[in-house]
């Protein structure tokens, strides 16, 4: 079958924060640019964030980007790379003043500057006391930032194809990446877009788990198509669950809660997070609170009929904070919860929320994977950020309000990585003669294969197996039950069938091949977490309790193929700073 | 629990029909976004969107018992059966609950939606007050859902012409941002007969808005600008 093809300067995939400070550089840089996304640019999973975006302003007490990145460094549980964490601190004020260049309708302060809000893991001092350093428009700072970034596009006239599915990647015999094949979801054609540089943005894959903050078409696609094409993904097993997610709905409660003073509670009304950080209390990092709260339940201290959730109490920070300030919460709580949290407490679960892992790159947003020579050799002409990057700033355990940040200060720096490389590379390489082979043989399958499971009961089934044998406490057994379950419902992965042959939107394709990224991401998650044998920020082995980094300070990288595990190890040396020295991790 | 839903597929139907559907559930604490996905478990051709289920990213517009809402924050239990459901009117269907919303988005586009400030930027954060800042409360939010826009008469006759209320919101959402300057240019590009004028403050808009907000005010103090730098 002969496939369409369009040539540009560069395709972007993905159009949430990340995607779109990219393309805003790209355009405005006079590139040919194609920038992709699966919904209309604004309904990318970025509008939910809720708390705010990290700077060290210092606008309401002293700070500074050193500060920032001991406690960066200090809540990845030091697996995170020194360099890029230093770089993404540095940059941080300047890219937040940016946003408020671009017309980001930041809360403010009596003096006219940005409104800065306390916020888990955020310290004065190396970690001594809590600073107020998550800059906050209400709790809709993700809203308030994906709108600014694609009102900014709108002026730079970014070439948006909205509704456009990108399939798989293109790679050539050298193992660069020419590009990718993607579907146009309302007409359901096929079509080559050939690009000298090609950016993943794609955002996160929390829909792996049956519990989840995250939006329906975060199905980790990026990470599918680049562990097809043979790029291995990195720290896979350090899935962050959030502490507040709303019990039984999962939508998540922001942290901003309790950095406007609200905390947590157990069934005896007790202020449990004291016992476990008697320092930060309810501002400790979130794999902290997160596993407090599960032993909490387990020792049965939970509330409600089933003993099964703890309860967020802030009725006591009074009506006026809580509709100045959490506006959101107070809504969410009422449609999902059915409580006035003005009055009543909110019951939450951890619930899984961000995936710390992802497409390997260095920090200038280049794809590095092992190839020839080395464990961090520049895949030509691949580049990702955001969610689906593991850059790695993030490392065992995000600190909240980080990912704002890591999309734009690397999304940034992606971009003028690109427009770089471009100049030295002025051509198009040829394309190899199968370039869209594999993902119309995907879709050949869809339409061939009449009977078999349907794409909801395999994707619950996936669902299920997470939650259950990979969660917030991980056991040896059920780690190993889950390796094997899991493999099951890959199989069955393969033998799914859809009945909706239509070709104009038709979702039911979509989601089906949705679900053979959802099954990768799963399955590199299951086994990089059987595979690490000790407890590590969001990695919580009951066999292993301890962190070991005589043995385990290194990142992960699994391979699709063969489901292999390799290691390299963590970039411990900082830009132009002494390193933070590994320290046992108190809060 | 009885359903009736708007189907329409271009490439099979002549003529959209209304297909009746049940389900065998309690409607508890669910919500109507649930509710048709577990319909679409049944028949997957059912077609909508749907991306954030908690009512921020503006997917799932729909109109719901002869009401323009979002389905993921419209709690079953609040609907009298059968529930209707049929696409956003007044856009064109392309199949089933999806609307092609590119009218939408071109009246969106043409009021110039980002902030416009030549001054060159200072080192740090331009200044705004609480005050002037709690001016964008109520605007800022939108979410580009449609619904408003979709239930408003003068949008329907006129959907090429009247930029509609979600286009106005934000309009007045940059005219009242202090650090705008295009004061002027915002204002001449809405003084036109249709563009804002086609608003009879019918109030439907303001009426479904899932987030609260108000359009028509909003469009009120926007033609209070205009008189008042014509006096
Ligand atoms: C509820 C919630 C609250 C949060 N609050 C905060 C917070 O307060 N502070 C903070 O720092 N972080 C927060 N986070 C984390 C942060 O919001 C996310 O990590 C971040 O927004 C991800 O951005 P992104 O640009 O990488 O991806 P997304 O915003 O998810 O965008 C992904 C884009 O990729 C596109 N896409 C995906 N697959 C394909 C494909 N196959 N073809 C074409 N396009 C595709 C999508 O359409 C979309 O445009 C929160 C997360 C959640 C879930
Ligand atoms: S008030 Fe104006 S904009 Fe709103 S529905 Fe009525 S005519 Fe339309
Ligand atoms: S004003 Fe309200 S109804 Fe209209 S588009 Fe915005 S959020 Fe939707
Ligand atoms: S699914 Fe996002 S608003 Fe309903």
């Amino acid at each position: 079958m002969a496939v369409a093809k369009r040539t540009f300067d560069v395709v972007v995939v993905g159009a949430g924060g990340a995607g779109m400070r990219a393309a805003l550089a790209l355009s405005e840089a006079g590139l040919k640019v194609a920038v992709l996304s699966k919904v209309f640019p604004t309904r990318s999973h970025t509008v939910a964030a809720q708390g705010g975006i990290a700077a060290s302003l210092g606008n309401v007490n002293e700070d500074n980007w050193h500060w920032h990145m001991y406690d960066t460094v200090k809540g990845s549980d030091y697996l995170g790379d020194q360099d890029a964490i230093e770089f993404m601190c540095r940059a941080a004020p300047e890219v937040v003043y940016e946003l408020e260049h671009y017309g980001m309708p930041f809360d403010r302060l009596d003096n006219g500057k940005i409104y800065q809000r306390p916020f888990g893991g955020h310290m004065q001092d190396y970690g001594k006391n809590p600073v107020q350093r998550a800059c906050a428009a209400a709790d809709r700072t993700g809203h308030a930032l994906l709108h600014t970034l694609y009102q900014r596009n709108v002026q730079a006239n970014t070439n948006f194809f909205v509704e456009w599915m990108a399939l798989d990647l293109i790679r050539d015999e050298d193992g660069d990446v020419l590009g990718v094949v993607a579907m146009e979801i309302e007409t359901s054609e096929v079509m080559i877009l050939q690009a000298r540089a090609t950016l993943f943005a794609t955002g996160g894959a929390g829909r792996i788990f049956a519990a989840s903050t995250n939006a329906y078409i975060n199905t980790g696609d990026g990470l599918g198509m680049a562990a097809r094409a043979g790029i291995p993904l990195e720290d896979m097993e350090f899935f962050q669950f959030h502490p507040t997610g709303v019990y039984g709905a999962g939508v998540l409660i922001t942290e901003g809660v309790r950095g406007e003073g609200g905390y947590l509670v157990n069934k005896d009304g007790e202020r449990f997070m004291a016992r476990y950080a008697p320092n930060a209390k309810d501002l400790a990092s979130r794999d902290v609170v997160s596993r407090a709260m599960a032993t909490e339940i387990k020792e049965g201290r939970g509330c409600g009929k089933h003993g099964d959730h703890v309860l967020l109490k802030l009725d006591h920070l009074g009506e006026d904070v809580i509709s100045h300030r959490l506006p959101g919460i107070r809504e969410i709580a009422k449609k999902f919860a059915h409580v006035d949290p003005a009055r009543e407490p909110i019951p939450v679960v951890p619930t899984a929320h961000y995936m710390m892992g992802g497409i390997p790159t260095n920090y200038h947003g280049q794809v590095v994977a092992p190839y020839k020579t080395g464990p961090e050799e520049v895949v030509q002409g691949f580049y990702a950020v955001g969610e689906c990057a593991c850059v790695s700033v993030h490392g065992a355990n995000r600190l909240g309000c980080n990912s704002l940040l890591d999309l734009v200060v690397f999304g940034r720096e992606a971009a003028r990585q690109i427009i770089e490389d471009l100049e030295r590379n002025p051509h198009h390489k040829p394309l190899p003669h199968d370039a869209a082979e594999r993902p119309l043989a995907r879709l050949a399958r869809l339409e061939t294969h009449k009977q078999g499971e349907s794409v909801a009961e395999v994707g619950a089934a996936m669902r299920n197996v997470m939650q259950v044998h990979c969660g917030v406490f991980r056991f040896p057994d059920l780690l190993a039950e889950g390796v094997q379950k899991i493999r099951e419902v890959a199989e069955r992965a393969k033998n799914t069938a859809i009945q909706d042959q239509s070709k104009v939107f038709n979702t039911a394709r979509v989601e089906a091949l949705e679900l053979d990224n959802l099954i990768e991401v799963a399955q590199a998650t299951m086994h990089a977490a059987a595979a690490r044998q000790e407890s590590r920020g969001g990695h919580a082995r009951d066999d292993f309790p301890q962190r070991d980094d005589d043995n385990w300070l290194k990142h992960s990288l699994y391979f699709s193929e063969g489901h292999k595990l390799d290691y390299k190890p963590v970039r411990l040396k900082p830009l132009t700073v002494e390193s933070f020295p590994l320290k046992a991790r108190v809060y | 629990m009885k359903f009736r839903i708007y189907r329409y597929n271009p490439e099979t139907d002549a003529q959209p029909y209304m297909q009746d559907y049940e389900l065998h559930i309690e409607a508890g604490d669910m919500m109507l976004l649930d509710a048709i996905l577990m319909l679409k478990e049944q028949d997957d051709s059912l077609s909508l969107r749907k991306s954030c289920r908690e009512g921020v990213c503006g997917s799932d517009a729909m109109n719901i018992n002869g009401r323009n809402g979002l389905a993921c924050i419209t709690p079953l239990s609040s609907l009298k059966q059968p529930i209707e459901l049929r696409p956003l009117p007044g856009l064109p269907v392309i199949r089933d609950l999806i609307v092609d919303m590119t009218q939408f988005f071109k009246q969106y586009h043409s009021i110039k939606p980002y902030l416009v400030n030549n001054d060159p930027p200072p080192e740090t954060e331009r200044l705004q007050s609480p005050e002037e800042r709690k001016e964008l409360d109520g605007l800022y939010e939108c979410i580009l859902c449609a619904c408003c826009t979709t239930s408003c008469p003068s949008f329907w006759w006129n959907p090429d012409k009247f930029v509609g209320p979600a286009g106005l919101l934000q309009a007045y959402r940059f005219l009242a941002d202090s650090r705008d300057q295009a004061t002027a240019e915002r204002l001449d590009n809405l003084e036109d007969p249709y563009r804002l004028f086609r608003c009879h403050t019918i109030m439907n808009c303001v009426d479904v808005c899932p987030k609260g907000l108000n359009p028509t005010e909003a469009i009120g103090k926007i033609k209070d600008m205009m008189v008042k730098r014509t006096v």
